[in-house]
């Protein structure tokens, strides 16, 4: 089946079994590997990608459903050289040890804080009308869907912590 | 050059306290960490080639019993399908073992569990590969299997190995002022990394190339050769990242056989990745354990005897036995002591090492067992275990190589605030939730493993360090380059580090805490070989030569590398385990201390902060260390309160075989963790004078949450993990102590 991808900004026409998720669309045929696959069943967190600047756990998904959808994944928010704000934060906090959860985790973390900008309220919220604080509950609380089993989550919460200029 | 060192005597002192270029121990960053956080690391499943296919395994669907027969029909008659796999004689039957350089268990037609892969079916696309495995007829004649651990306890075998005795330990439970002789329960658990088994494989010429999910190359190599029937000359394993391991990956798994079989029928590269149901039902488990603590001791709290027995299960053939006691062994004095292990046969998935094999469960109960002997005895557990510090290993004789387990206990209480902790138990309420502090302490044996490093200084004034260790989140990258830089006077930035790639000299590889240690004490003496030749150029004795920002002084006179290095230096070296193995107690130790919740009404447990001091030789960078440190104690959560590998007693099956129904810790399960790194150097253990830590952390880590859980809510559960069942009908009078 024909579909047209369009990830970190470049369209990719892709000849795919209808069957192909996302997930595997980006690692076996666009050569995207930096997103991962830890579950395939959305249950780890390790394939969050952006799909128009919201999280979505991209083995949940078929490709041939996004034709024309904004998709960005880890590679497409910076190079090696130059981070982005988030990710440099994850490698001064130690972030991550194998780093296999890591591209799901800073995906997530971005997709989230546009969350909390936006004022949607989580599970640990106390007032659904104000806007929720970024606390490190609420960065813990939002977080939980990314599995990391180096238990990295300390140190992810303080990266995140720094980058949103959360409450102490 | 090529130089072997042996650690037969304590090393005097280490050039890493001499050569003072402040990188060593230094919390620098991860040097592969631009590339992991761009997404640019890449882990075994990740590499593609030209014609590569996909496979996908077929696992058993009985526990035990004999394949009739295999119809490929179906399976072959869908679209994109290649070839269905099967080869009864050499497939994996059961992964292998950690440090083992035989094959493992081979052979399918016979069927030792549920799950176990007996067939690889191989398509164009992994969407039909894994389509047509679904569709693989396979016929079987069932046999009666093995499957309820508790129900099969009576009929464990000793592990002869395993018992040690000394004096009369019935006599001085009969004797003690004070005694606790209970029974602890650990269930089966998966060492769950993200990244799930995976094997590249292709051919060149007679020579396989595997690019695998695994930790240790160099006898994963002889594994994979000897289940090949070849030499392991023509074998390449390739493994630059590694999505964590745990344990899981120190042996190899089916896929790789299976891989390479597939390869080399098709004569195409195959791409072998595990499904994450695949990981739990057929690489490797915790076993569940069932461990008798006795302790026995004077009013004064000294140990008079000690015993820590344990059944543990595995597979028909398989002796390996969660050595729950090892640590016990050499923790505390008590003349009388029993130890030993025997292990229950059944159709379960390979028992194996996860991180911490032994000190993870076993400290749960030992740990949980002094703090009922401190409440016993009205004595401050931090007490208790100071009082019982055994001069020397209490059954050999052998002196500690060091132990700063008093000095830890003492720093962690104090940072912890455990002076203001209320020893009563369900004394202390805040709202809704019962608030308890405990606390245990941390032991882990250390080793040293053979290890070799190849370190090239070029004419750029940048060095090389080339080996087949691994780095699966350990730090080992940056560990390295720290030593080298230290060591070279070079900055870390001039340090390149090639991993992971058996074409590279033999490393001990990941697991057991060694790595770090023996990987890195091979990389010292390489660059103390350099050093001295640098030393003769500028005609200095080494004590003389003083290396730092790429040149070479003697007192006042000074060369630049690049004026001494005209061709490319190079040493291979290589470091063995030797007599200071067997002269001296080696271990590291530190001290856990937790603080949880426990809901007045529904006994959910929350963990609210945890510390831990350790001391564990030179820490050789304080960032890295303290990630693995973390990591451990995170595990120490999962164990104590939501870790449970649940066997189906009819079937077989594992019945939370995935990520959703497996409760390993996340975010919201985690809360702040103090780590504290105390200064030590072990002189006995390596030329760096340091020790593990990738598995201290987690040794005795549950055991502080479920003593915390006690002080919190007054019950006692020696049944891991602590669910909220176990305490819901028993909990106190919500009333009873006003918030
Ligand atoms: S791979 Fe998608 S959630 Fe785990
Ligand atoms: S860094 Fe290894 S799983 Fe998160």
């Amino acid at each position: 089946m024909h579909v047209t991808l369009s990830v970190n900004g470049t369209e990719h026409a892709l000849d795919i079994d209808p069957r192909t998720t996302l997930l595997d669309a980006l690692r076996d045929h666009l050569d995207l590997t930096g997103t991962k696959k830890g579950c395939d069943h959305g249950q780890c967190g390790a394939c969050t990608i952006l799909l128009d600047g919201k999280r979505i756990n991209s083995c949940l998904t078929l490709a041939v459903m996004h034709e024309g959808d904004a998709i960005t994944t880890v590679e497409g928010l910076s190079t090696p050289d130059a981070l982005s704000p988030l990710q440099a934060a994850f490698v001064a906090h130690d972030g991550y040890q194998c780093g296999y959860c890591t591209p799901g985790q800073i995906c997530s973390a971005t997709g989230m804080l546009e969350e909390i900008a936006a004022g949607w309220p989580s599970h640990v919220t106390d007032d659904l009308e104000a806007d929720p604080a970024l606390t490190r509950e609420e960065i813990s609380e939002r977080m939980s869907g990314n599995l990391c089993r180096c238990s990295a989550y300390p140190n992810i919460v303080d990266a995140i912590a720094e980058v949103g200029g959360a409450a102490k | 050059m090529n130089i072997t060192f042996k650690m037969d005597e304590p090393v005097g002192s280490s050039l890493l306290d001499h050569t003072r270029q402040n990188v060593i121990s230094r919390p620098i960053d991860r040097i592969e960490g631009p590339l992991k956080v761009a997404g640019r690391a890449r882990y075994s499943a990740e590499f593609k080639f030209p014609g590569m296919v996909h496979g996908v395994l077929v696992g058993s669907t009985i526990p035990a019993g004999t394949i009739t027969g295999i119809n490929e029909t179906r399976a072959r008659a869908l679209p994109g399908v290649l070839a269905v796999v099967t080869d009864y004689e050499t497939f994996l039957r059961n992964p292998g073992q950690g440090l083992e350089t035989e094959a493992p268990a081979q052979g399918v037609r016979e069927i030792a569990y549920f799950g176990q892969p007996v067939a690889l079916v191989v398509a164009e696309t992994f969407e039909a590969a894994r389509n047509a495995a679904g569709a693989l007829d396979i016929a079987y004649a069932p046999a009666e299997a093995r499957l309820d651990f508790r129900a099969l306890q009576s009929e464990a075998r000793p592990k002869e190995s395993s018992q040690k005795s000394q004096g009369d330990l019935d006599r001085a439970m009969m004797d003690a002022a004070a005694s606790i002789d209970a029974v602890w329960t650990t269930p089966s658990q998966n060492s769950a990394a993200m990244e799930p088994h995976a094997s590249t494989a292709l051919w060149e010429g007679d020579t396989l190339i595997v690019y695998g999910a695994y930790q240790m190359l160099s006898s994963d190599r002889q594994q994979l050769a000897d289940a090949l029937g070849l030499a392991p000359d023509k074998v390449r394993i390739i493994a630059h990242y590694v999505g964590g391991g745990f344990g899981a990956k120190l042996g190899i798994s089916q896929e790789s056989v299976a891989a390479a079989l597939a390869a080399r029928a098709l004569n195409r590269p195959v791409q072998v990745v595990m499904t994450r149901q695949q990981v739990f039902e057929a690489t490797v488990r915790r076993s569940e354990t069932i461990q008798r603590v006795r302790l026995a001791a004077g009013a004064d709290g000294r140990l008079t005897g000690i015993g820590h027995e344990t059944i543990t299960a595995n597979l028909p053939d398989e002796d390996f036995s969660e050595p729950a006691s090892a640590s016990t062994q050499f923790l505390y004095g008590g003349e009388a002591r029993r130890f030993g292990n025997s292990i229950v046969t059944l159709n379960q998935v390979l028992s194996a090492s996860m991180r911490a094999p032994g000190e993870a469960v076993g400290m749960l109960a030992l740990e949980g067992a002094m703090d009922e002997l401190a409440e016993a005895l009205d004595i401050d557990p931090v007490e208790l275990r100071k009082r019982n510090l055994p001069p020397r290993h209490p059954m050999d004789d052998l002196p500690f190589s060091s132990r700063s387990l008093a000095e830890c206990l003492d720093h962690g209480a104090s940072a912890f605030g455990w002076a203001d902790r209320n020893p009563r138990p369900a004394n202390r309420r805040e709202g809704e939730w019962w608030i308890g502090q405990g606390m245990a302490a941390a032991a882990r044996s250390n080793m040293l493993i053979t290890s070799s490093a190849r370190v090239t200084l070029g004419t750029d004034s940048r060095a090389l360090i080339e080996t087949d260790m691994t780095d699966i989140g350990t730090g080992t990258y940056t560990i390295l380059a720290q030593i080298a830089a230290e060591m070279l006077g070079l900055p870390v930035e001039a340090i390149d580090v090639h991993l992971g790639d058996t074409a590279f000299p033999a490393a001990a590889g990941s697991g057991g805490s060694f790595g770090a240690a023996s990987a890195g004490t091979s990389v010292y003496l390489a660059c103390k070989r350099l050093r001295e030749t640098l030393a003769e150029r500028i005609g200095a004795t080494p004590e003389e030569l003083v290396l730092s920002e790429g040149m070479a002084r003697r007192g006042n006179a000074a060369k630049p590398f690049s004026e001494l290095v005209t061709e490319p230096l190079v040493a291979t070296a290589t470091v063995e385990p030797g007599k200071t193995e067997e002269n001296f107690v080696q271990a590291a130790f530190g001290a856990h201390f937790a603080e949880v919740g426990v809901h007045v009404h529904t006994g959910e447990i929350r963990v609210r902060r945890m510390h831990g001091t350790f001391a564990a030789g030179r820490i050789l960078n304080e960032k890295t260390a303290r990630s693995q440190c973390i990591g451990g104690m995170v595990f120490g959560i999962g164990t104590a309160l939501t870790e449970e590998l649940v066997h189906d007693t009819r079937l077989g099956t594992i019945v939370n075989h995935d990520l959703a129904e497996y409760h390993l810790p996340v975010h919201a399960d985690v809360p702040r963790i103090d780590v504290v790194f105390l200064e030590e150097r072990d002189h006995a253990a390596n030329p760096l004078l340091a020790k593990g830590i990738g598995e201290l952390g987690i040794s005795g880590a549950g055991a502080a949450i479920a003593n915390a859980v006690y002080n919190a809510c007054g019950m006692r559960v020696r049944d891991f993990p602590l669910t909220l069942d176990k305490l819901i009908a028993h909990l106190p009078d919500p009333d009873a102590v006003q918030p």
